[in-house]
């Protein structure tokens, strides 16, 4: 993991102070809440419905065991006792008081992490693919990368006020966990026919009331380059995102209307001069010396293992456990989603007892995922029984990951200032519905996503079943997508038509599944069912019989 | 509003002037609509001159004209509008332009000393913000993660320092 040397700790310091006073300033009434709010909000400060909420970053989804109980204790001491997993791997606390805010990352900055970022119209905390490092199918860590930029962007004085949020993720993987896509900029390592090893850029994806899949402005960007390469896109974005209208300010709009020959054209315009100057270039020792932290444990020579297929450990197994690239190893996602519960929360005493699970096997690190889940990178297959049964008397050993009832859900109208229509107690109808594991498991693949509201934070677009929450004349409903993927193979999930009401959604959800299984052929996936036959079986199903339901 | 200079109190030597108001004597402020028409006589008063940029307007489409300019104000119309800082930045990266660089309205206490690293020397102070405050934001943070217009070293410089 990366470690604060001096000038890290002192910055993160340093801007806990500055923070503090602009709290003091807003508490005694020198600032308005006006003034007060782009402050608030580059800390990870919101204004919720209720309450402030505070999002804490976790830098590519890493953490450490003092780094959790860091969390745990701050979940207890100045909120309600739990936390909530953000989709950009972030953790937020939904009731901080405001006097209190400037301590909690007074609190946060001795274990190394901070809140910077995590809001406002800057570059967002980074996020990267949540199995780096252990993936068998990674071409390199991309971690060390995203830290780079992490560090570039904390505080960058041209790129604090941009027309809009911008969201950076990063992979190595041949196959895409970070939803790469479907974000602002994106950082593909690839390797060249040389062997060479750079950098894919993609830019202009984005979900919201708009989606839109990203397109490459660099089809390979040498490493010493890279944030050259990202000024050069910050700075058009910059000068040219649209800042009439809040809806049209993401640079997806700008890559859209600018076409990607002409965002290629300005983007190489500025980078040229950018490297030219000099002083962004990312030298190898500095590059070496960033990578160090990431060097993988020292894995023992091990063989792979006949993994447990039996019983509740053998369906946990199944679904929750990956391959790893060290022979003997393997990756244990830990789900955030049981039955019933919300998704993405975790409370004190798990955080602690996670933190304890890693000190007694001796594992460094646990990853946040953007599914809402968190991720053991690296445990050997010989402890995977002792470790499911530690994780099952924490409650975090539901055996669904990738399933059906492993939503990915936001906080919906429970919390949420924006939003227009309940979410949470909506996915958790569903989980109750699929909750028989045989059946779950029959299932297979299948991812659904929700949100409530069309700035898409649940992600509806890219679910295999997406879940939009709408307000019709004060009454919520629920529209449904179909078809859409985060992957390397991204689609944007079609519409199937008009919203269904709260009790029938979770109806039409079943009976739209069902179809599927009575339909695939051997093999297939959901998503792959549905890129076969199309909207229309699926959509007749979820109507017909609602039409029946309402006679 | 008071003017800071270098990191200091400092008068005022221009005017601002209207688009359609008479030319008083001195260096004048003029926006960059009263340049294009009225070049050869405002840039053959021989007096300092200043042009404002909105901020839709970028540096660039001053021309060559620029390097006969002793000031460049920038205005913000709105804070949260961010394109001054990539304007201030061009001024003093691309275009090489060594005279003033002014921020001008509606800008904030957190904004100033990320003005101050993409090349603002001289601030018009809002009344948000008092002389003390001022210099109180330029002392918060001591170092930089990245390279702008202030010539400041980075961390990633100071760390390979022996």
């Amino acid at each position: 993991m990366y470690r604060y040397d001096e000038f890290d700790a002192a910055f993160v310091r340093e801007r806990t102070e500055q923070f503090r006073y602009q709290v003091e300033r807003r508490l005694k009434g020198e600032l308005n809440e006006d003034q007060f709010k782009p402050f608030r909000l580059m800390n990870g400060l919101y204004l919720q419905l209720h309450a402030y909420m505070l999002r804490v970053a976790v830098p590519y989804g890493t953490l450490s065991a003092p780094q959790l109980k860091m969390l745990a204790h701050i979940a207890r001491k100045y909120d309600k006792g739990y936390g909530h997993i953000t989709t950009r791997q972030n953790i937020q606390y939904n009731w901080p008081k405001l006097k209190d805010v400037p301590d909690i990352l007074a609190d946060l900055a001795t274990v190394e992490m901070h809140a910077i970022q995590t809001s406002g119209n800057c570059i967002r905390n980074v996020t990267a693919d949540h199995f780096a490092g252990a993936a068998a199918d990674e071409i390199e860590d991309p971690r060390p990368v995203a830290e780079i930029v992490r560090q570039w962007s904390s505080l960058h004085p041209e790129f604090a006020f941009l027309p809009r949020k911008f969201k950076v993720a990063v992979s190595g993987a041949a196959h895409d966990r970070a939803a790469l896509k479907f974000h602002d900029l994106a950082i593909e390592i690839v390797k060249n026919d040389e062997g060479r090893i750079g950098y894919r850029i993609l830019v202009g994806g984005g979900m919201g009331r708009t989606p839109y899949i990203g397109y490459a402005v660099g089809d390979f960007v040498e490493k010493p380059d890279l944030l050259a390469f990202l000024e050069a896109v910050l700075r058009v974005y910059n000068e040219n995102g649209r800042r009439d209208n809040i809806y049209k300010a993401r640079i997806k709009v700008l890559a859209q209307s600018l076409g990607q020959t002409e965002m290629r054209e300005r983007v190489v315009r500025e980078f040229i001069e950018i490297k030219r100057a000099g002083t962004l270039q990312v030298p190898q020792e500095e590059r070496a010396r960033i990578e160090a932290y990431f060097a993988p444990p020292a894995f023992e020579a091990l063989n792979d293992a006949p993994l447990p297929t039996e019983g509740a450990l053998g369906q946990w197994v199944a679904s929750n456990v990956h391959k790893h690239r060290a022979p003997g190893y393997a990756i244990a996602t830990l789900s955030l989603k049981p039955i019933g519960g919300v998704p993405g929360d975790i409370s004190h005493e798990q955080l602690d007892g996670v933190a304890q699970l890693m000190d007694d096997f001796g594992y460094a690190e646990i990853r946040t995922s953007h599914e809402q889940n968190l991720v053991l990178p690296h445990v050997k297959q010989s402890d995977l029984p002792a470790v499911f049964a530690r994780l099952k008397a924490l409650g975090l050993a539901t055996p669904n990951a990738g399933l059906i009832t492993d939503i990915i859900c936001c906080p919906g109208l429970d919390y949420c200032d924006l939003a227009n229509a309940r979410s949470i107690p909506i996915a958790q109808k569903i989980a109750e519905r699929f909750a028989d594991l045989e059946r779950q498991h029959a299932i297979g693949e299948l991812k659904i996503k929700m949100s409530g509201c069309i700035n898409a934070c649940g992600h509806h677009h890219t679910g295999h079943i997406g879940i939009l929450g709408v307000d019709k004349k004060g009454v919520e409903f629920y529209q449904l997508q179909l078809g859409g993927s985060a992957t390397e193979d991204a689609a944007i999930g079609e519409i199937m038509g008009p919203g269904f009401g709260e009790n029938e959604i979770v109806y039409a959800v079943e009976r739209v599944v069902d179809l599927y299984v009575k339909l695939r052929q051997p093999g297939e996936r959901f998503l792959d069912t549905y890129r076969r036959l199309g909207m229309e079986p699926f959509k007749n199903i979820a109507y017909q019989e609602q039409l029946h339901a309402a006679h | 509003m008071p003017l800071i200079k270098d990191g200091v109190l400092a008068e005022d030597l221009y005017t601002a002037v209207d688009d359609d108001a008479p030319l008083p004597e001195g260096p004048v402020i003029v926006s960059l609509k009263r340049l294009r028409a009225e070049r050869d006589s405002l840039l053959g008063r021989n007096q300092k001159l200043g042009v404002k940029l909105t901020s839709a307007e970028s540096p660039e489409s001053i021309g060559s004209d620029l390097e006969r300019l002793s000031l460049v104000v920038l205005e913000f119309p709105k804070f949260r509008d961010g394109r001054p800082f990539s304007w201030a930045r061009i001024l003093r990266s691309r275009l090489k332009f060594d005279g003033e660089v002014r921020a001008s309205g509606d800008f904030l206490y957190d904004q100033i000393a990320f003005l101050q690293r993409v090349g603002c020397d001289a601030f018009a102070l809002p009344p948000s913000v008092t002389p003390a405050l001022f210099a109180r934001a330029l002392a918060e943070m001591t170092n930089v993660y990245q390279p702008a217009a202030d010539g400041v070293k980075t961390i990633r410089q100071l760390r390979s320092e022996p």
